[in-house]
C-alpha cells in the first residue's frame, strides 16, 4: 500500500496541556474513501485541519506528496493546499458569486490574481468546469448565484469546486450534517464516485454511522483525541461503537 | 416524593442586588451630568423669553425670498457645492480603502497594523470638517479646493472605519475555504472579502456622499468654497431674502441627494 498521506505523531493543544488531538498516527492509501467516526468534540474536525494547515499542528508530522506540510511556510504551503482539495458541513461557498465562479475559485491558486480579477481563466479549466457541473448533476446552473441554491445543490458545487483543484486528497468535514437524510445519501454517493472517477482519496469526517458502513472502504473511530477503532465496516461491533461513542442506551 | 412536602417558595429576579447598584450608578450619575451641564451654559433667561418674536422677525424680513437673486449668485456656487462633495467623498474612498482593509484584523492578522490603522481612522474623524476646511484654507487658500480636501479628509475616517468592520463581519468560512484551495491573499480578498463587502460599500460611499452634500454647504463661512460662501456674503450684508433663497436651495439639494441615494439603494442593494 502506497501511502498518499501519512500523519505522524500528530498533536494539538488550543489551550496549553489540553489536548484534543493525542498524538495521531494513521496512514492514508492513494484510493479509496476513509471515514472518520466519533462524537462531537473528539477531534475529528481538528485532526482533518490540521492536514492542510487550516489549523495549525502543535507537533507532530504530516507527509504528503513527499513533503512535511507541517513545517510549510508561505508560497509552498499555498501549493501544498492547492493540491488538497476540501469540502465543508456550511458548503462555504462565496454566496454572491455564480456556480460558474464558485467553481473558478477552486483553480485561484494556479492562476495569477490579477487574470483571476479580471476573471479570465485558461479554456481548460472552463471546461473542466462545465464538465464537472454536468458530473455532479448541475448542468445547465452555471450563471445561476450560489445563493440562489437549495443545501444539496450547494454541497454539490463545493465537490465540483474541491475537484477543480485537481486534487491528489479530498478532505470533507462534516458534509452531510446540514443535510436531510436522502440529500446526505446522494451527496455520500457523490463523494465516493468522484474519488473513484478522479483517482482521489476522500477523507470524510462524520458522525452518522450508518452513512459511515454504506459508504467507508475503511472507518477510522476516534475517541478522546486518539484512534480507538481502525477498520471495515464489519468489524463496528456494539462493543467498538461503546469505545468510541460511550454509552449504550442509544444502541438498539 | 410526597406530595405535601412543603416547598419552598422559588424566587426569580431579573437583576442580581449587584447589577441593581450598578444601574442605580448609572442612573444618578446621569441626573448629576444633566444638572451639571444645564449650570454651566448658564441661559439668560431675558434672551430666552423673546426667542419666538426674534425669530417671527427673521422670518418676516426673510419674506418674500428673493427667487431672481438664484441665477446671478446661487447657482454656480450650489453647483460648486455638489462638485466639493462628490469630488471630496471619490478622495475619501481612495484614500479609506488601503486603511480599512489594514484595519481588519482578518484580512491583515498584525495587531500593529490594525491600531496604526484605526489611529489613522480616529484621527481624521476627531477633526470637524470645518477645522478641516480652516486647516486647508490656510494652505491652500480660500476656494473650492481647500472644501474637498477637507471633505476628504474628514470622510476617510468614516468611511475606512465602516468599510474595515464589514470586511470584519464577512463570513470566515467562506475565506477559509479559498485559503484551503491555496488562494494568495490578493485572490482572496477580491474573491472573498470584495464579493461579501460589496453591498455595504457601496451603502457607506453613497451614505457618505450624501452626508458630504450637506457638510459642503457649510464649508464656504470659513472660505472654504461652495455654497455657504453665498449664504455667508447675505448674512454679512443682512440680505434676508436671499439668505432665505441659500437655505431653499441647500434644503432643495439636500432631498434631491437623498431621494438620489434612496433610489440608488434601492437598485443595488
Amino acid at each position: 500500500m502506497s501511502a498518499s498521506l501519512e500523519v505522524r505523531g500528530l498533536v494539538k493543544e488550543y489551550v496549553r496541556g489540553k489536548r484534543v488531538l493525542d498524538g495521531i498516527s494513521l496512514a492514508f492509501a492513494a484510493t479509496g474513501l476513509t471515514a472518520i467516526i466519533g462524537a462531537s468534540g473528539t477531534g475529528k474536525s481538528t485532526l482533518l485541519r490540521c492536514v492542510n494547515r487550516l489549523v495549525e499542528p502543535t507537533s507532530g508530522e504530516i507527509h504528503f506528496g513527499g513533503r512535511d506540510i507541517a513545517h510549510l511556510k508561505g508560497r509552498d504551503l499555498r501549493e501544498a493546499r492547492r493540491e488538497i482539495g476540501m469540502v465543508f458541513q456550511e458548503y462555504n461557498l462565496v454566496e454572491r458569486l455564480t456556480v460558474m465562479e464558485n467553481l473558478l475559485s477552486g483553480r485561484l491558486g494556479y492562476v495569477h490574481a490579477l487574470k483571476a480579477w479580471l476573471r479570465k481563466f485558461p479554456q481548460a479549466d472552463i471546461d473542466r468546469a462545465f464538465d464537472l457541473l454536468d458530473e455532479v448533476g448541475l448542468a445547465g446552473y452555471a450563471t445561476q448565484r450560489a445563493d440562489a441554491l437549495s443545501g444539496g445543490q450547494r454541497q454539490r458545487v463545493g465537490i465540483a469546486r474541491a475537484v477543480m483543484q485537481r486534487p491528489k486528497l479530498l478532505l470533507a468535514d462534516e458534509p452531510t450534517s446540514s443535510l436531510d437524510p436522502k440529500t446526505s445519501v446522494e451527496i455520500m454517493s457523490l463523494m465516493r464516485d468522484m474519488g473513484r472517477e478522479h483517482g482521489i482519496p476522500v477523507i470524510v469526517n462524520m458522525h452518522d454511522v450508518e452513512l459511515a458502513k454504506r459508504f467507508a472502504d475503511r472507518i477510522v473511530g476516534m475517541a478522546g483525541g486518539t484512534v480507538v477503532y481502525d477498520g471495515g465496516a464489519e468489524g463496528l461491533t456494539d462493543n467498538v461503537l461503546k469505545s468510541i461513542y460511550g454509552g449504550e442506551s442509544w444502541l438498539t | 416524593m410526597s406530595a405535601t412536602a412543603p416547598v419552598a417558595t422559588r424566587v426569580w429576579q431579573r437583576f442580581t442586588p449587584r447589577e441593581r447598584f450598578r444601574r442605580f450608578v448609572i442612573y444618578l450619575v446621569m441626573v448629576v451630568a444633566i444638572v451639571q451641564s444645564a449650570r454651566m451654559v448658564e441661559i439668560i433667561p431675558e434672551f430666552l423669553y423673546d426667542a419666538p418674536q426674534q425669530v417671527q422677525d427673521l422670518l418676516t424680513r426673510m419674506w418674500p425670498i428673493a427667487w431672481s437673486h438664484y441665477p446671478e449668485g446661487v447657482h454656480e456656487a450650489l453647483v460648486e457645492t455638489i462638485h466639493i462633495a462628490s469630488l471630496g467623498t471619490i478622495l475619501s474612498i481612495l484614500m479609506a480603502v488601503p486603511v480599512g482593509l489594514m484595519a481588519a484584523n482578518n484580512v491583515v492578522p498584525n495587531r500593529t497594523v490594525n491600531y496604526l490603522a484605526k489611529l489613522i481612522l480616529v484621527s481624521s474623524r476627531s477633526v470637524n470638517s470645518l477645522i478641516w476646511a480652516l486647516l486647508f484654507v490656510a494652505v491652500f487658500g480660500p476656494g473650492a479646493l481647500a472644501g474637498t480636501l477637507a471633505i476628504a479628509f474628514r470622510s476617510v475616517g468614516f468611511v475606512g472605519k465602516l468599510f474595515g468592520e464589514a470586511l470584519e463581519e464577512a463570513n470566515r468560512g467562506t475565506i477559509e475555504a479559498l485559503e484551503a484551495s491555496g488562494a494568495p491573499w490578493f485572490s482572496r480578498l477580491l474573491w472573498g472579502y470584495w464579493p461579501q463587502v460589496k453591498p455595504a460599500f457601496w451603502s457607506i460611499a453613497l451614505f457618505r456622499w450624501d452626508i458630504n452634500v450637506r457638510e459642503s454647504a457649510v464649508l464656504g463661512l470659513v472660505g472654504a468654497g461652495g455654497i455657504g460662501m453665498a449664504l455667508d456674503t447675505a448674512m454679512n450684508l443682512f440680505q434676508w431674502p436671499r439668505v432665505a433663497m441659500v437655505l431653499f436651495a441647500i434644503f432643495a439639494v439636500v432631498v434631491i441627494a437623498e431621494i438620489v441615494v434612496t433610489q440608488i439603494r434601492k437598485r443595488i442593494l
